[in-house]
């Protein structure tokens, strides 16, 4: 069974008391994010139900906003996702360019992921990073001004991680 | 050189720390309003004429004072740091290299409403910012300006950090409070509002980050002195982001008093159009707002100079005006293409809809269907009527304003570029390898280098 470590439980209850008594619902976002990267990069049902039993909440009220927001993956995904955005001004610094070379690069579609199991490559909607386009998110921070070179790099420097 | 009161220390080695920020002066502001009675703190925010930072404009002095006090209920202010209107990204500058100037402005903002419970909500791919207002927060809280009885004034308050999950529809101050409450980012129906009904059905303000920060100099030069800064109802500064086709993209503050084409042309800004490029059309104030041709958008249509403040920008209406709205300013130059690039904001409208209003759900997916039809060369002359058509039944017909923020980029490229779409539908082949480029308008324009 899926279990925070002690450390994390501390963080939770930490977080359930930013808030009034008897609002611990307000704690699911957060929550929902430690779940993600401490559960494989992704939401299971096993992990939100998990969650809804710590806010003693139901798990639909889990599943509900686990569905809405963009940032929770709901399928399994790479260790490395690729999140390039494709919005207006990105488009306009020529992010289809960038998404173009990642496709060939790493022989993936959006929302695909290469068979070693390493990248996921996905299309988001504007990051607030328009002055620096183009862009992706890569984990907690963003990669900017991206030109083919810059996308080797971080292919070469994910890679080293391994 | 216009007068800065948000950013003027940004670029000060170590800014981001508590005790650099704190020799420049920080937290004076603090020290001077808790001394003071809350009502006369909302005074001065009124005098100052701060209009709300996030797009919409309103005086933030007079939505403060709708904020309703009733015994024994607390009362909440929440800040809004879920910046996702395309083309926006001061509010993240802000918070990345001066995040004490938004806890300062928090701590007094806090104190005039009475709330003893602030939050942050961050949209939440600003990861590594949390952290950074974390920090801030703690150190605040070591030197006595945060936690229990402030500068013994008997004030408590705390500040926590809440972050988003992906979703632009929480930019929505009610969507931001469900959100906030562990729920999905559907927008209430209103009324009643926040200030009435908001946070766990308490009173509750939501305001922008640029707006909070703003209240600090109000507090320390006085709400007279900032409304000298600026002109007519634009008062004080305000931080535009620019991005798209231009030299410097970036954040800047501006007093207001400048023209657009400075803005655009000037070095001190963002320093011209790229590779000898002429200007194409620029939308001024994230996405959401009307887009307008060049020769619209450096002169109104009575041919008077237009400048980079909510009236000028919005000289004209909707027919031949914008808005100031979030300050987004995204520039497109001769290559680029109005029918490609409104196909890409559609794309956005209709990931971002909630879904709850059906005019919104169903027009967004409806809109970017046409327009990506028309820009693959597929397009028929009737499906720019079409458009045209669910556009407006999208506007003022649905729950928030995110209808509206759909409908306006649609409208306005159809109502300035309609030359350019049916160019597409007349040239299904053509428009596949070539740009319209600049159109009807190019001739009259006399600055377009």
């Amino acid at each position: 069974m899926l279990k925070f470590s002690d450390n994390k439980l501390k963080e939770v209850k930490k977080i359930i008391d930013r808030y009034p008594q008897g609002k611990q619902k307000s704690a699911l976002i957060p929550l929902l994010h430690m779940a993600q990267s401490e559960f494989g990069g992704w939401l299971s049902p096993e992990s939100m139900d998990y969650i809804a039993s710590l806010l003693t909440i139901d798990p639909i009220e889990v599943y509900e906003v686990a569905t809405f927001y963009s940032m929770y993956n709901l399928q399994p995904v790479g260790k490395h996702v690729f999140e390039v955005c494709q919005t207006g001004p990105c488009m306009l610094n020529g992010s289809d360019n960038i998404i173009n070379y990642i496709k060939t690069k790493l022989n993936i579609g959006v929302g695909e992921t290469t068979e070693d199991g390493l990248f996921t490559l996905k299309t988001v909607e504007c990051l607030g990073a328009c002055g620096y386009a183009p862009m992706m998110q890569l984990g907690d921070h963003y990669r900017e001004h991206l030109t083919k070179e810059k996308v080797d790099a971080i292919i070469e420097e994910c890679r080293g991680k391994e | 050189m216009a007068k800065k009161v948000l950013l003027e220390k940004a670029h000060i080695k170590g800014i981001r720390a508590y005790d650099v920020y704190k020799a420049q002066g920080g937290y004076a502001s603090v020290e001077k309003a808790l001394k003071m009675d809350p009502a006369a703190i909302v005074e001065e925010v009124k005098k100052s004429g701060l209009r709300g930072r996030g797009g919409a404009g309103f005086p933030t002095g007079m939505k403060w004072s709708f904020l309703a006090k009733p015994e024994g209920v607390p009362r909440y202010l929440v800040c809004n740091a879920d910046e996702s209107e395309p083309g926006t990204f001061k509010d993240r500058y802000l918070m990345e290299f001066l995040p004490h100037l938004l806890i300062e402005g928090l701590i007094v903002s806090s104190f005039a409403l009475g709330s003893n419970s602030t939050y942050i909500y961050i949209r939440g791919e600003y990861a590594w910012i949390v952290n950074i207002l974390e920090q801030a927060i703690e150190e605040a809280k070591q030197h006595g300006y945060l936690g229990k009885n402030i500068l013994n004034t008997g004030f408590d308050c705390e500040i926590y950090v809440q972050r988003g999950a992906g979703a632009y529809i929480c930019g929505e101050e009610t969507a931001l409070i469900e959100s906030l409450e562990g729920k999905r980012g559907n927008p209430r129906i209103k009324p009643p509002f926040p200030a009435i009904k908001g946070l766990w059905d308490c009173p509750t303000v939501v305001n922008n980050v640029e707006t909070i920060a703003a209240v600090v100099p109000i507090i320390n030069m006085g709400g007279e002195e900032y409304a000298k800064i600026g002109v007519g109802r634009s008062t004080g500064t305000k931080l535009l982001s620019a991005c798209g086709n231009i030299n410097k993209p970036g954040v800047y503050e501006i007093d207001m008093t400048i023209s657009v084409e400075e803005f655009i042309f000037s070095d001190e800004y963002c320093g011209g159009i790229p590779n000898g490029k002429r200007l194409k059309a620029c939308i001024p104030g994230g996405s959401s707002v009307p887009i307008l041709p060049a020769n619209l958008l450096l002169k109104t249509a009575k041919g008077e100079t237009r400048y980079m403040n909510y009236e000028s920008l919005s000289d004209g209406g909707f027919a031949t005006g914008s808005m100031m709205g979030s300050g987004g300013f995204i520039v497109l130059d001769e290559d680029q293409c109005i029918v490609r690039h409104t196909m890409s904001l559609a794309r956005f409208y209709r990931h971002e809809s909630c879904g709850q209003c059906s005019p919104c759900r169903e027009g967004t997916g409806w809109m970017e269907k046409i327009l990506t039809k028309i820009e693959n060369g597929k397009g028929q002359s009737s499906d720019i009527d079409l458009l045209w058509d669910i556009q407006r039944k999208i506007e003022g017909n649905t729950i928030c304003p995110l209808g509206d923020a759909a409908a306006w980029p649609v409208a306005a490229a159809i109502r300035h570029f309609r030359d350019e779409f049916e160019w597409h539908v007349n040239n299904p082949s053509l428009c596949l390898t070539e740009n319209y480029g600049l159109a009807h308008y190019a001739d009259e324009l006399s600055i377009v280098s």
